[in-house]
């Protein structure tokens, strides 16, 4: 069909709203039964609705009530994120949708691993910026080492544009993992419910 | 299913335990007759499917036992649009086996159709045994995979102590909330394990719990906004007819109660009494000129299970556009999906209407009634225009006489009617009246050709000795004919009334209206003759060629016992009017065919669909 909607056309079909519609970027909570096929679930009705994603993770989290936690980070209108959220919690086994970015504070958090490549000049620089970002250094050969970094992900990548020029080789991100602050939770441990 | 498994075999372990159900004697079943003992207490009388190898030992059990009614169809997707029509003429959970590889996938746009209406149906597929998943064996599909986007949701059964909980849990799933396809795959082997059965009592979802009672302080609102309109409009959709048939008596209630003129979408058809005067008639791209202008002109608009479809709409940012919306409906994803309302509420239709009423009631609420009578005065001046009329012929059978005169010959009977997709189908939509809901089942989500037919089937079985007629295309016909052999075995009556233009007529109609009168394939050159065809199914073969003809001929199909196709001849030039235009308003409406030169399609329309 090509009237789909897409996000960045959309604010102009509806009827005049307060104001033009933002574009802005939310980091969803989404907690699931840990089932086979979940992920390409959730995965499935965002491409197949032609929404964005700009990071995904997925881990289980309570083992005793089978829950896995997605963090998933899109961009979209409010309406558009309104839709994400709603779709989100009609999937079958999907327990709890929560947008961290409209419920309040919240911590992000992504991990990084980075392989660096260099002898001399270079090889101590990284170290010292290294040293700068608090990344630890994991893994070291005579003409290498590999750093782990946590932090936002602006941070991270701005460790990356810096290790460009003193032979980054290769890099692997988690992607974004966020939790409220305060001492409210969004589900009970242990419960199915 | 990883996330039963531990309930599963817990269940399994206390499965001589009396469970609400009769107990099985601690005996432990295949899972083939596992299937059938959950289908039986599911309450389920008939499916509708096709054997093959992964699936011959559920036929096997099937054999056995005299519960449940096998529907021997002729093709995988008439299995799932009969139990489409199953499941809409009852409301009852529609049931589909079929067999793994070509019989899944055949399937499929059966499910999809059923996903875009919400549709309950629970569709058992066959699968490999488990060791030979991903191995690309004989008739192997990733089932699962391939339905995951057309389906509610579905389960791939890896152990058979989880087969019962599972498939009373799809039933559960299927007919809950918005209802919808539910698919079930079912591995070889796992239909040979043996393994404990567990009733349906025990089985309450882990998740899955929709809402159906509404905010009170939503309700409140509504009620607020009703009170204070002066130009109202009630909106009504599927969702009334999915949420059974109080919901519609209480739609019609709320009109009683109100005075408010109200419309219904394609899908709402019989949710609301048609010989009503405050029906409108439909709504959308062939809906009424009334019923279309009051939707644009209103200032308050409740929108009863319906949802915004782009074939009501038009064109988005001219929707409606000074009205406030209260939209009703049991799927929160369906809320300010495709308009901003300024209401939502979430719950079951039949349920919010029941709380709106009690408000109404309580607070002895009553309309505007000054606004009002000026309000209905606009529309009977709008109604005036008598958008419906055609030039009527006594040489040539137009193809609205053919729907006009079934109506009025067969209303009595209150006929099930079914149809294809295209011209015929909003022909059937505009000039025949429905006055209750489960009689009209026609494929209006994903539109699909070859509907009708294998619809009337399951209408029929569903509905013993009712007239059940299927008004088609001689294109979209094709697409499922060989359901008439389905039909003539199980002795089915359904009536097909080919409205026979040999066009693709609403193909033909967009190609003249849209691309110049370039009538790129939309012509069929070698059309079957109907009425050998039909007999040559076991069935009666009907003709009628000039307007005289029609009465008699639709006397003869409803008075023989039989499976009837009546080819009806009709003016191979006629166009679908009123119309909205795609990327046109609703006050942008076409009302015949001098109407079109005067606005051409805006090229922002062309590229819709």
């Amino acid at each position: 069909m090509s009237s789909r909607k897409k996000p960045a056309a959309a604010g102009s079909v509806y009827a005049p709203g307060p104001a033009e519609q933002k574009v802005a970027a939310h980091t969803i909570a989404v907690l699931v039964d840990n089932t086979p096929g979940i992920l390409a679930r959730v995965v499935g009705l965002f491409s197949g609705r032609g929404y964005n994603i700009e990071s995904l993770t997925v881990a289980e989290v309570d083992a005793k009530a089978n829950i896995s936690r997605i963090t998933v980070v899109t961009s979209g209108t409010p309406m558009i994120i309104e839709q994400i959220k709603n779709q989100l919690a009609r999937l079958v086994p999907v327990h709890t949708v929560h947008d961290l970015t409209l419920e309040g504070p919240h911590v992000e958090r992504e991990l990084m691993l980075v392989k660096v490549v260099g002898t001399g000049e270079h090889r101590v620089e990284s170290l010292r910026i290294a040293d700068i970002f608090r990344a630890r250094v994991v893994d070291s050969t005579t003409e290498s080492f590999v750093f782990e970094v946590t932090g936002s992900s602006e941070k991270l990548s701005a460790f990356v544009k810096l290790m460009e020029p003193l032979g980054l080789a290769e890099v692997s991100r988690t992607g974004v993992v966020a939790i409220s602050r305060g001492p409210t939770a969004i589900m009970k441990r242990g419960e199915a419910d | 299913m990883a996330q039963h498994k531990g309930k599963g075999r817990a269940a399994a372990a206390a499965a001589a335990k009396p469970d609400g159900q009769k107990p099985n004697g601690g005996r432990r079943m295949t899972g083939a007759e596992i299937v059938i003992r959950a289908l039986a207490d599911q309450g389920v009388d008939t499916v509708f499917g096709y054997p093959g190898g992964a699936v011959l030992p559920i036929y096997d059990a099937l054999f056995k036992q005299n519960s449940v009614r096998h529907v021997l169809v002729r093709h995988e997707q008439g299995a799932v649009h009969a139990a489409e029509g199953y499941a809409r003429s009852t409301g009852k959970v529609g049931v589909v086996l079929v067999t793994s590889g070509p019989g899944a996938t055949n399937a499929v746009t059966g499910l999809t159709d059923a996903l875009m209406d919400s549709v309950p149906i629970v569709c058992l597929t066959g699968q490999v045994p488990t060791h030979l998943i991903g191995n690309d064996a004989f008739q192997e599909a990733d089932t699962t995979g391939i339905t995951r986007p057309c389906t509610k949701h579905n389960y791939l059964i890896k152990d058979v102590n989880a087969m019962a909980r599972t498939l009373h849990e799809a039933f559960y799933v299927a007919r809950s909330g918005r209802p919808g396809p539910v698919v079930v795959d079912l591995p070889k082997d796992v239909q040979f394990a043996e393994g404990a059965y567990e009733g349906p009592a025990d089985v309450r979802h882990k998740t899955y719990r929709p809402q159906t009672e509404p905010d009170a302080e939503a309700v409140e609102r509504a009620v607020d906004l009703l009170e204070k309109a002066e130009r109202p409009i009630l909106y009504g959709g599927g969702g009334i007819i999915n949420s059974g048939p109080e919901a519609s008596r209480l739609f019609a209630e709320l009109v009683a109660a109100t005075g408010f003129p109200c419309t219904l979408t394609l899908m709402g058809l019989g949710a609301f009494p048609a010989s009503d005067k405050r029906f409108l008639g439909m709504v959308g791209m062939h809906g009424t000129y009334e019923a279309n202008w009051a939707m644009h002109d209103s200032d308050v608009m409740l929108a009863v299970g319906a949802r915004f479809d782009d074939r009501v709409t038009g064109r988005l940012a001219a929707f409606s556009p000074k009205s406030k919306k209260i939209h009703i409906d049991i799927d929160p994803s369906s809320i300010n999906k495709n308009v901003p309302v300024h209401l939502g509420i979430v719950g079951d239709c039949g349920t919010v209407l029941k709380r709106i009423l009690e408000s109404w009631k309580r607070r002895r609420a009553a309309p505007d009634h000054k606004a009002l009578s000026q309000w209905w005065k606009q529309i009977e001046h709008w109604r005036k225009r008598d958008c419906l009329r055609y030039i009527a012929s006594d040489k040539i059978i137009k193809p609205q006489y053919a729907i006009q005169r079934l109506f009025q010959l067969t209303k009595d009977r209150e006929p099930f009617i079914t149809t294809e997709v295209g011209q015929h189908q909003m022909w059937a939509a505009q000039f025949f009246g429905f006055e209750k809901p489960n009689h009209w089942m026609t494929s209006g989500g994903l539109g699909t050709m070859g509907y009708g037919l294998p619809a009337a089937v399951g209408v029929q079985m569903a509905n013993p000795g009712k007239l059940v007629i299927d008004i088609a295309g001689e294109a979209s016909i094709l697409m499922n004919i060989q359901e008439l052999s389905t039909a003539v075995q199980y002795r089915l009556p359904v009536k097909l009334y080919i409205i026979n233009n040999q066009w693709m007529g609403m193909v033909r109609q967009w190609q003249e209206l849209l691309h110049g009168g370039r009538y790129s394939e939309s012509y069929t050159e070698a059309l079957p003759d109907f009425v050998k065809l039909a007999e040559a199914f076991g069935c009666v073969g009907l003709r009628a060629e000039k307007p005289s003809d029609v009465d008699p001929v639709i006397k003869e199909m409803v008075k023989v016992d039989r499976p009837v196709v009546v080819d009806v001849r009709v003016d191979k030039t006629e166009n679908c009017f009123p119309m909205i235009p795609s990327g046109a308003a609703h006050n942008e409406m076409l009302l015949g065919p001098a109407d079109k030169a005067e606005k051409p399609v805006s090229e922002e329309g062309m590229v819709l669909v």
